[in-house]
């Protein structure tokens, strides 16, 4: 609005009188308090600049002369304030006449010459070449121009201690000031708004607030601040004894904790002891599959984006699809919708399903665990400490003995090598079985065809709370060393075979001569199960996804291609799996490798975005 | 013509590339790029009306004042009692007195937050300071794990991942700056510097390596996928500075309290405001949830802090003292919810017995205003960083 004003001051017919002096010069009417106060502020902004008194931008109540702004200087142009043309500037004036700049400006010249000397070269030349440009102007041109460059830079690089039109704050999205236009698109929300609070389904206040009462209640014998830690708190006698009995995967756990698994689903669930727990009663109910389908839609829920895809699509395969080795039994219409929505996969896609098979085992399997004599056998069996008690000498003591508290990342490692080591308890022979194809892999479908099902007393998994993510993100860079570390050593020692992590899945390039333990590996391309039975390879249990190939030239592949493998720990051997020579199956397993690296869905697998059959995955 | 709106509601989540009314009222688009959920970024705003609670303010807008009588109306057709009735059985919780176990000595300048870990069994946490250095201390050992320089010394907020791998600060220099922990050999990087907000970032909380959402002076939150950088969603609709934001223990909804006196309850997943809480005074500078994900805790300029029921909706009690006349700095709940640990600015923080609303103790160290304060995830030790410099662990 400013503009327009100007424009109109400049029309030589109806606008401000100006005589010209020597030059171009008007003067502004200053009669009135308001318009002086309009006219303040086009000073300030650097539309009309004073020519005696040019450093202050301030209209004065005399006869003080003034000049308009040329429109190439109005801050409407909205250019960048560049600091580099504010060099150019201030070396221009240098040549003109050394020691002409303010004191001010001095500090500034100083300033950006040390800032930008990478580029003072360039400067100087722009300086330079704008003085000689000048210099070829009419006297009366340049003179003009001079003084609207130099009132331009006062607007924009105001001397110290005046205060800048140019100073503004927040950018906020909303401006809390501005009346809200009563549009008819305002009228249709507040109806929407209000038909919203009307509908909130709402619970009734006895209910909640009884809810929450009785959370109090039920956790208050847990809550250090109130009650006593058993053997003692450790933050008070520094003995840790406490958070040693209650390590996320400790053999027998607390009383404590057991009774925290009675308290909800949730707390089981969330509780890596508690979950291995209720995953073993599963197995024995046949029902394993859903814990397993709940924890890879956790995985994917929290792993990393470049992921997505392909986890999903290895949920389809294993866990929905029609005759998938792990199929879940839930309701047609969620079927449905998640098979429409698995077309494009994100996050959530699995939201629904995840959210029946949670209720389903919630309402079901829960309820039949806390009755089971597994659980009250591990009731009987829990831990309940004695309270300490300790004499200040033995205080002191222990307060010496201080050890730092474990970071989460080796938190983790631990947690791998220890299941690891739980998983290798394995008899040699189960291996051979393995290398036949089954149609339904006993062992994780929980139907066992082995008379042997001791295989795996806790099956090497992922645990990870809804808290976590994705171990396989969390752990891809950094123990990559240390897992070609254990890689190289293994290929060292020869000797015990069922030792031998089968990483062979991933090895794709690497073109070994034929061995019995790389035949078992190559056989057992699905069993990467058994790459978490390796006490050796420590990064191997569960995370797969990070597994190099044998060799001393393995190709460091990017890893998120790999986590299609990780699914392979609770899946079936693929159909395309069959005892080849090794060298096809490498081809074979470059061909996957590569159309896996491109696209969405590999060719050889039905997947609800390939060319659709009706039949597919239709519940 | 309303209810023509609402059956336009799509819920099908295969929606792709299409805009949609949603129940917020304004108009949005969500937009999924296939095979990538992270490319564009959703916009989301909610009606932005003014809660009932303030109605009184505006007596001269018919229309807000009819709504504040509608929702007024729904919710006390709701009470049936109040948490006073509620608990008048129950006693009070005897004096809860607690002692500075632990005092981490090493920052330079005012501690302005901190965050415990998420793992029960490390005792690890990130403070931020004004001296431009973000440290992750070792709480038992009192030992600094890492010291990560700033590169912007301004820093008002930080957050610990739950898998341990990152850290996150930001604060006036309007990005929340991700550092990897885990990076290889042993130095701490910057791996994400997250720009876009237009104001100073006041509060930011991991929901996994993969994404952070962040509260901003701007008046927005904002969902963020780390790996690439970019917003994923725009929560809109406060009309003050978004002073700090909560995480619900499920991880599918997040509350914000801010300057316009009221705190909202988002859905992360939907990515609409579900509820507005108003009855505050002033400006709400901390916010948190009841550990049972059903209730919520704000603190405010104006004293008090309140507790707000989600599922029946509405402000449940008020914790104020005639004798405090500072504002509420922060918060935490005890594990079981029962306590309520208050930092405030006359140097002190308070505990309360949640609910029968009674000051059962006080932790009196700090010799300036305590700026933060959290409860371990064991619930075991509770931490208050102050603008003296010190962060002690009180137990």
């Amino acid at each position: 609005q400013a503009e327009k004003v100007m424009l109109e001051m400049q029309d030589p017919k109806t606008g401000v009188k100006s005589q010209p002096q020597r030059l171009v010069i008007t003067t502004i009417p200053h009669a009135i308090t308001e318009a002086r106060n309009f006219g303040s502020m086009l000073v300030a902004l650097g539309y009309i600049y004073p020519l005696q008194d040019h450093k202050r931008l301030v209209i004065k109540p005399d006869a003080s002369l003034y000049r308009f702004q040329t429109p190439y200087f109005w801050p409407t142009q909205q250019w960048p304030v560049e600091d580099t043309d504010y060099a150019i500037y201030l070396a221009k004036r240098n040549i003109r006449k050394k020691g002409i700049l303010e004191l001010h400006e001095q500090e500034q010249y100083n300033r950006l010459h040390k800032w930008m000397n990478h580029k003072w070269d360039f400067i100087v030349m722009q300086a330079k070449e704008q003085y000689r440009a000048a210099k070829e102007r009419k006297k009366p041109d340049r003179v003009v121009f001079e003084c609207q460059e130099r009132a331009y830079w006062v607007v924009h690089r105001p001397p110290p201690g005046t205060v800048s039109a140019m100073d503004y704050g927040l950018d906020r999205r909303i401006d809390p000031n501005t009346e809200e236009t009563k549009t008819p698109d305002f009228y249709e929300r507040m109806m929407i708004f209000t038909q919203q609070s009307i509908m909130r389904p709402r619970v009734k206040s006895s209910v909640s607030i009884g809810a929450m009462v009785k959370y109090c209640a039920t956790y208050s014998s847990h809550d250090p601040f109130l009650s006593k830690c058993l053997p003692s708190n450790p933050w008070l006698t520094d003995d840790v004894t406490y958070w040693t009995l209650n390590m996320p995967n400790v053999e027998i756990p607390t009383a404590m904790r057991v009774e925290r698994w009675t308290f909800s689903f949730g707390e089981l669930l969330s509780d890596p002891r508690g979950r291995n727990d209720f995953r073993l009663f599963l197995k024995k109910e046949f029902s394993g599959e859903n814990l397993a389908f709940w924890e890879s839609c956790e995985d994917l829920k929290w792993g990393t984006a470049a992921t997505m895809g392909e986890k999903a699509e290895q949920i389809y395969k294993t866990f929905l699809a029609r005759g998938a080795p792990r199929w879940i039994n839930i309701d047609g219409k969620t079927m449905e919708i998640t098979l429409k929505s698995l077309k494009h996969p994100h996050r959530y896609v699995l939201d629904a399903a995840q959210t029946h098979i949670y209720m389903l085992m919630k309402k079901d399997s829960y309820g039949r665990y806390m009755k089971s004599p597994v659980f009250k056998d591990t009731l009987k069996k829990a831990i309940c400490p004695d309270e300490h008690k300790f004499t200040d000498a033995q205080l002191e003591q222990n307060a010496k003995n201080r050890r730092p508290s474990l970071s989460p990342i080796v938190l983790r490692q631990l947690e791998q090598e220890q299941k690891a080591k739980m998983a290798a308890n394995v008899d040699i022979t189960q291996l051979c079985r393995f290398t036949t194809p089954v149609p339904h892999l006993a062992v994780y479908s929980g139907i066992s065809d082995f008379p042997s099902a001791n295989a795996s007393p806790s099956l090497p998994f992922l645990t990870h709370t809804p808290a976590c993510p994705s171990p396989i993100s969390v752990a891809l860079d950094s123990t990559s060393a240390s897992e070609r570390r254990a890689e190289a050593t293994e290929g060292e020692a020869e000797g015990n075979p069922a030792a031998r992590a089968p990483v062979g899945g991933n090895a794709s390039r690497s073109r070994m001569a034929l061995s019995l333990r790389r035949l078992l590996k190559r056989g057992c391309t699905p069993s990467n199960m058994f790459a978490s039975l390796s006490p050796k390879c420590h990064s191997a249990a569960g995370t797969s996804s990070r597994i190099q190939p044998i060799g001393p030239d393995q190709p460091s592949q990017a890893p998120p291609r790999r986590i299609a493998n990780f699914f392979q720990i609770k899946v079936d051997i693929p159909p395309e799996c069959r005892i080849y020579p090794i060298e096809s199956e490498d081809e074979d397993e470059e061909n996957r490798a590569a159309s896996r690296g491109g696209g969405v869905g590999a060719k050889e697998i039905i997947c609800p975005w390939e060319s659709l059959t009706p039949q597919n995955g239709t519940g | 013509m309303a209810a023509d709106s609402l059956s336009r509601l799509s819920k099908d989540p295969c929606e792709n590339a299409a805009s949609f009314m949603k129940p917020s009222g304004r108009q949005t688009s969500a937009r999924w790029s296939h095979g990538s959920e992270c490319k564009l970024c959703r916009f989301i705003t909610d009606t932005g009306f003014i809660p009932s609670s303030l109605i009184s303010l505006h007596p001269s807008n018919p229309h807000l004042f009819l709504i504040g009588a509608v929702e007024r109306a729904a919710r006390k057709a709701v009470q049936d009692t109040t948490l006073q009735e509620a608990v008048a059985s129950i006693t009070v919780v005897g004096r809860v007195q607690m002692k500075t176990r632990k005092t981490l000595r090493g920052h330079l300048a005012k501690i302005y937050a901190m965050h415990w870990g998420a793992d029960a069994n490390s005792k690890l946490c990130v403070s931020a300071s004004q001296d431009g250095k973000l440290i992750v201390w070792d709480s038992i050992t009192t030992n600094k794990v890492n010291a990560i320089p700033l590169k912007s010394s301004w820093v008002m907020t930080c957050a610990y991942a739950p898998s341990g791998n990152l850290v996150a600060c930001g604060g006036l220099d309007n990005m929340c700056s991700i550092y990897n922990l885990k990076g290889k050999d042993g130095n701490v990087k910057v791996m994400r510097e997250l720009a876009a907000h237009t104001g100073y970032l006041s509060c930011c909380r991991f929901l996994s390596d993969s994404e952070i959402i962040t509260s901003s002076g701007d008046c927005t939150c904002v969902l963020w996928d780390i790996e690439t950088g970019t917003q994923k969603t725009i929560f809109a609709g406060h009309q003050g500075d978004c002073m700090s934001l909560a995480v619900s223990p499920d991880f599918n909804f997040f509350i914000s309290g801010a300057c316009d006196f009221t705190a909202k309850l988002w859905d992360i997943r939907e990515g609409q405001c579900r509820q507005t809480f108003g009855g505050h005074e002033s400006d709400i500078n901390a916010i948190g949830f009841f550990p049972n994900g059903n209730a919520v805790i704000t603190g405010s300029d104006d004293a008090t802090c309140k507790l707000y029921d989600l599922r029946a909706d509405q402000e449940l009690i008020t914790y104020q003292d005639s004798g405090i006349m500072c504002g509420v700095t922060s918060l935490a709940p005890s594990l079981s919810g029962r306590l309520l640990l208050a930092g405030y600015d006359d140097f002190n923080v308070n505990i309360w017995d949640a609910l029968k609303s009674e000051r059962v103790g006080v932790l009196a160290g700090h010799d300036n205003r305590v700026s933060c304060i959290g409860v371990s995830a064991d619930g075991m030790a509770c931490c208050t960083g102050s603008w003296d410099s010190f962060l002690k662990i009180w137990n």
